[in-house]
């Protein structure tokens, strides 16, 4: 059995979502949803427990010997990745059940968690496989799914934002896979091992480049790094909030992994910053996207879409670290994913408690609900304070390795820059408290606080980030492990 | 030992709980602020007797991040530290329920509340045993506080609140944060040791930017231009004002100050690699123009509030002269300045509360009715300006020595301006009290020390209206009388909180 984990975490939620579509009703597609989920954390907890000790896991799909059969590889890496997308999801499947069912329609529920199982098993599967086209089939069926999702929100324009979302989705997955095929052109294999050791010797060839060029075209449209994020605000505002929450801290977060998986593993760290300038190219776009998206997020009435540019931004972060081309900014980078996942998460489900009680997420519509809602309303703050990156949270842990990288580096102003974001989003965050706690109700008597079922995982959340906040030795060391088995490389 | 420590930081929390669970009865409450004030006392009391015999009690609560570590450790400057903060916790307490009642203020279950977290990060500062540690309780202390500032919940609260918050986090997030990383970068520990941890680890050219971003990035200091919060926070109650931004805020930010250059820099390494001269004259910037500001201002906690400003860069100024006599100075300055500014904002509230003026121009007369406030506050300014028979003598006295030894004579003239400057602008407020000619048509507002309102219903009629007003509460007048004997104590008796200094400046 044991054995076996690496492709049952795939197909469990994967054979789990069609069968959402059989059951008739919603909270028993719910309940399905939550099993599949949690038995999908399961699984990633024990692959994690796995790599830790034995090492890196290979797994032959039908038994067909890599490289021409294809192979689910664990490591370190997405290891860590599988524990951050199906941890989140796990804790939005029962979040889910109440908010779903105030903003999506009765007979579309089956159909909601059917999608929200496949663009979990699709982010599960760019994750873990050790295939370069099998990664594009899984971004296709998340992102498909992810189309769906978000056009089930309640608003009209949660139509339009789909479709621009599905645009650009499939550009940058036009992209991604017009660059696997010129790789395959020139090393007539698909397999990311294989790959890594027969690159080198095509390192000189045009067409490698150019495929290079492509893959990061199309990873950063996916991952929404400025200024390919375009597609990114609408959609997170316009979706139904528990998609919002379950994409702002998982499908960003998978993109992220797939470019460092493709440029550092299977490119190689030298092939990506010493003949590509990878590192020089990304960082003036991750220093305008924290800096730009930081201060338009101030300008936001709505809240979900303040924290939507806040992500923007936010990626612009683990991009940072990325581009200091060190160890200590990879381990920020990767600490990141996981902190800003459980700070994004948190905030968003408590938008979503607001959404359910008030209907609305306009700033002007939520004063006074510091009163009115205290649980909710003290979640966002904690969350808040969180991404700001007051200490004792997990927010400060990541900006404690981004300063470190920067200062490693000798970049001080980077560093300043990092830090005075910092206080940018203690203005956005404090426009909302403002509005919170120090201005008068002025919607009916009868708003109460949000149903536990909300409140439970948004709390499950922001737990998590007070949690790892005071003890992040395990998930730092997590993380550290990861950023030298990639600035390593596996090529020869 | 270490049990002393968590239960300093403990205590208040538990007392916070308390008030909380007797919200519906204010005596009770009120009491448990007390008790809870006097426990925090005895506990600080007794960490005092053991480190003053040399013991160094340090525990580990938790590691967020390899090498980084939330630690309690008592060492004297600490624990001289500690030890004002809680003794005037319990003076202020006292002082407020006469305030707050007397002032009709609301919400005055939230104010205990977060006036006792606001101890609790106080003692989580003092205790601090290194940087990291010290940076969290030091962001706790700004939360914890900004309720206080904006308890009128006025538009104008309001814009004060935004302003404290504003000063304190950038500051403290884009220069202090920056500082205790590099110091992370450079030395691998941020743990606070005897002789500072930084010689050897870095070149001497980044001693003083490194020493800058600490001197500036704890805003708490208000070294000019980052001052701006201080004035802003006034518009809190008086007890706010008097606890927490004439003692344990602000100093919990010149504490920290002194702490970082004793301990993480050492100030031996200061002096040699001489990184704090130009400091010292940002200090000095800040002392004279805080003096000369104070001067302008008509608003009586406005006044003190400037007068503050310039005060705590005194004990910047005694850290950045980086010798023995310097940090001495330094270290009894935050002791001194505490007592006799708090007996200040004190007398400044207690005439809020019993004549309804708060500005200096319209106090003429005022000290006769009210001869012990006025004269507590003319002891009070004496202990500021440095004159004795009070306790602020002494500070000025080993500071300016110290600047002597350090060869800036230059500092010793700002010293005398300023406190030529500050007896002008402070001895304003006794004189107008006791020798200014009353207006007319004041009588009967007053209803003078004690809260005897019966004599002065006699002797001036309209029972009326004078029921509006009270007469400065007996707590309050109490606890301006303990403040005020205090300053006076330690011109005769310096002797433990010297001694304590001694230890620090002997290592």
């Amino acid at each position: 059995m044991s054995a076996h984990l690496p492709i049952l975490q795939v197909v469990v939620p994967l054979l789990a979502a069609p069968l959402c579509l059989f059951l008739k009703r919603g909270r028993v597609a719910w309940g399905l949803a939550v099993l599949a989920s949690w038995a999908a954390l399961a699984i990633a907890i024990a692959l994690l427990g796995q790599v830790t000790q034995q090492g890196v896991l290979s797994y032959a799909i039908g038994d067909w010997a890599p490289p021409i059969g294809i192979e689910y590889r664990v490591d370190i890496v997405n290891a860590w990745v599988l524990v951050i997308v199906s941890g989140i999801g796990a804790i939005v499947a029962p979040y889910a059940m109440a908010s779903v069912e105030r903003e999506v329609e009765a007979g579309r529920i089956p159909l909601f968690y059917a999608a929200y199982l496949l663009c979990l098993s699709g982010l599960l599967g760019i994750t873990i496989t050790g295939d370069m086209f099998n990664v594009f089939v899984f971004l296709e069926i998340s992102s498909l799914s992810a189309y769906a999702l978000i056009a089930l929100g309640q608003a009209r324009r949660a139509l339009t934002s789909a479709f621009r979302y599905l645009i650009m989705g499939s550009v940058g997955a036009t992209f991604i896979v017009i660059g696997i095929g010129l790789l395959y052109v020139m090393t007539g294999t698909l397999n990311m091992v294989d790959l890594a050791q027969l690159l080198p010797g095509v390192w000189d060839s045009r067409t490698v480049r150019v495929a290079y060029g492509f893959l990061a075209v199309g990873f950063c449209l996916k991952l929404a790094l400025f200024p390919l994020h375009l597609w990114l605000p609408n959609a997170y505002t316009y979706a139904p909030s528990a998609v919002t929450a379950f994409m702002a801290s998982t499908a960003t977060k998978v993109a992220v992994y797939m470019l460092l998986r493709f440029f550092l593993t299977i490119f190689g760290p030298v092939f990506s910053f010493d003949v590509m300038a990878l590192d020089r190219v990304v960082l003036p776009l991750a220093l305008v996207a924290i800096a730009s998206m930081s201060l338009v997020a101030i300008f936001q009435v709505n809240v979900k879409r303040l924290l939507a540019y806040s992500s923007v931004a936010q990626i612009g972060y683990m991009i940072l670290g990325l581009s200091f081309a060190t160890v200590t900014g990879l381990t920020a980078t990767l600490l990141h994913l996981f902190n800003h996942a459980l700070m994004k998460g948190a905030l968003f489900m408590a938008m979503g408690c607001v959404m359910y009680r008030i209907g609305s997420v306009h700033i002007n519509a939520m004063a006074g609900l510091g009163r009115r809602m205290p649980w909710t309303m003290a979640a966002f703050v904690a969350g808040g304070l969180s991404l700001v990156g007051v200490p004792l949270t997990v927010g400060f842990v990541s900006k404690w390795y981004l300063i470190l990288g920067a200062l490693e580096r000798g970049w001080w102003p980077v560093a300043i820059l990092v830090l005075l974001a910092s206080l940018l989003a203690l203005v956005y965050i404090w426009r909302v408290v403002e509005a919170a706690y120090f201005r008068d109700f002025p919607g009916d008597e009868l708003t109460r606080e949000a149903p536990w079922t909300l409140l439970g995982p948004t709390w499950a959340l922001v737990a998590l980030n007070l949690y790892f906040g005071i003890d992040a030795g395990r998930t730092a060391g997590i993380a550290r492990q990861a950023a030298e088995v990639l600035m390593a490389g596996i090529g020869p | 030992m270490t049990t002393l420590m968590l239960l300093a930081l403990a205590v208040p929390v538990a007392g916070a709980a308390l008030i909380a669970l007797l919200r519906k009865s204010p005596n009770a409450r009120e009491a448990a602020s007390l008790v809870t004030a006097g426990a925090l006392f005895a506990i600080v009391l007794r960490i005092y007797r053991a480190v003053s015999g040399g013991a160094r009690p340090e525990i580990t609560l938790a590691e967020p991040l390899p090498g980084i570590r939330i630690a309690l450790e008592a060492e004297p400057l600490g624990v001289l530290f500690a030890l004002i903060a809680s003794f005037l916790w319990i003076v202020t307490t006292a002082y407020s329920i006469g305030y707050m009642r007397g002032h009709h203020e609301k919400n005055q279950t939230r104010f205990y509340l977060f006036f006792a977290f606001a101890i609790a990060s106080v003692m989580g500062v003092a205790f601090a045993g290194n940087l990291f540690t010290l940076f969290a309780f030091y962001e706790v202390l700004s939360l914890a506080t900004f309720p206080l500032v904006t308890h009128a919940g006025t538009e104008k609260a309001k814009r004060a609140g935004r302003v404290y918050l504003g000063v304190l986090f950038s500051t403290s997030v884009v220069f202090q944060l920056l500082g205790i990383v590099w110091v992370y970068a450079v030395a691998g520990t941020v743990d606070f040791e005897p002789g500072g941890i930084l010689r050897g680890n870095v070149g001497a050219g980044l001693v003083p930017v490194l020493l800058a971003l600490f001197v500036f990035g704890i805003g708490k200091a208000a070294v000019m231009p980052f001052h701006r919060w201080l004035p802003a926070a006034m518009v809190a109650p008086t007890p706010v004002s008097a606890l927490l931004h004439a003692v344990a805020v602000v100093k919990a930010g010149v504490f920290a100050v002194l702490k970082v250059t004793v301990y993480v820099f050492g100030f031996e390494f200061v002096a040699e690699t001489g990184a704090s001269v130009w400091l010292m004259w940002a200090a000095a910037a800040t002392i004279i123009l805080g003096s000369l500001v104070a001067f302008t201002k008509d608003n009586l906690k406005a006044r003190l509030a400037y007068s503050t400003v310039s005060q705590l860069s005194y004990v910047v100024l005694g850290a950045m002269l980086a010798n023995g006599l310097g940090v001495i100075g330094s270290g009894m300055h935050i002791a001194m300045h505490a007592f006799g500014k708090i007996t200040l904002f004190f007398c400044a509230g207690a005439i809020m509360v019993a004549a309804h003026k708060s500005e200096v121009s319209q106090l003429n007369g005022l000290g006769r009715r009210m001869p012990v406030t006025f004269a507590a506050f003319l002891i009070g300014t004496l202990s500021i300006v440095g004159l004795p028979p009070t306790g602020g003598a002494w500070s000025k006295w080993f500071l300016g020595v110290g600047s002597v030894e350090a060869g800036q004579i230059g500092l010793v003239a700002v010293l005398m301006l300023s406190s030529l400057l500050s007896l002008a602008y402070l001895l304003e407020i006794p004189l107008r009290g006791f020798f200014g000619k009353e207006e007319d048509g004041d009588h009967g507002r007053v209803h003078g020390d004690g809260g005897a309102p019966a004599e002065a219903h006699a002797q001036h009629g309209a029972p009326g209206e004078a029921h509006a007003h009270h007469g400065a509460p007996r707590w309050s007048v109490a606890a301006i009388a303990v403040t005020a004997a205090a300053c006076v104590a330690l011109f005769v008796y310096p002797e433990p909180f010297y001694r304590l200094m001694t230890m620090v400046a002997g290592q």
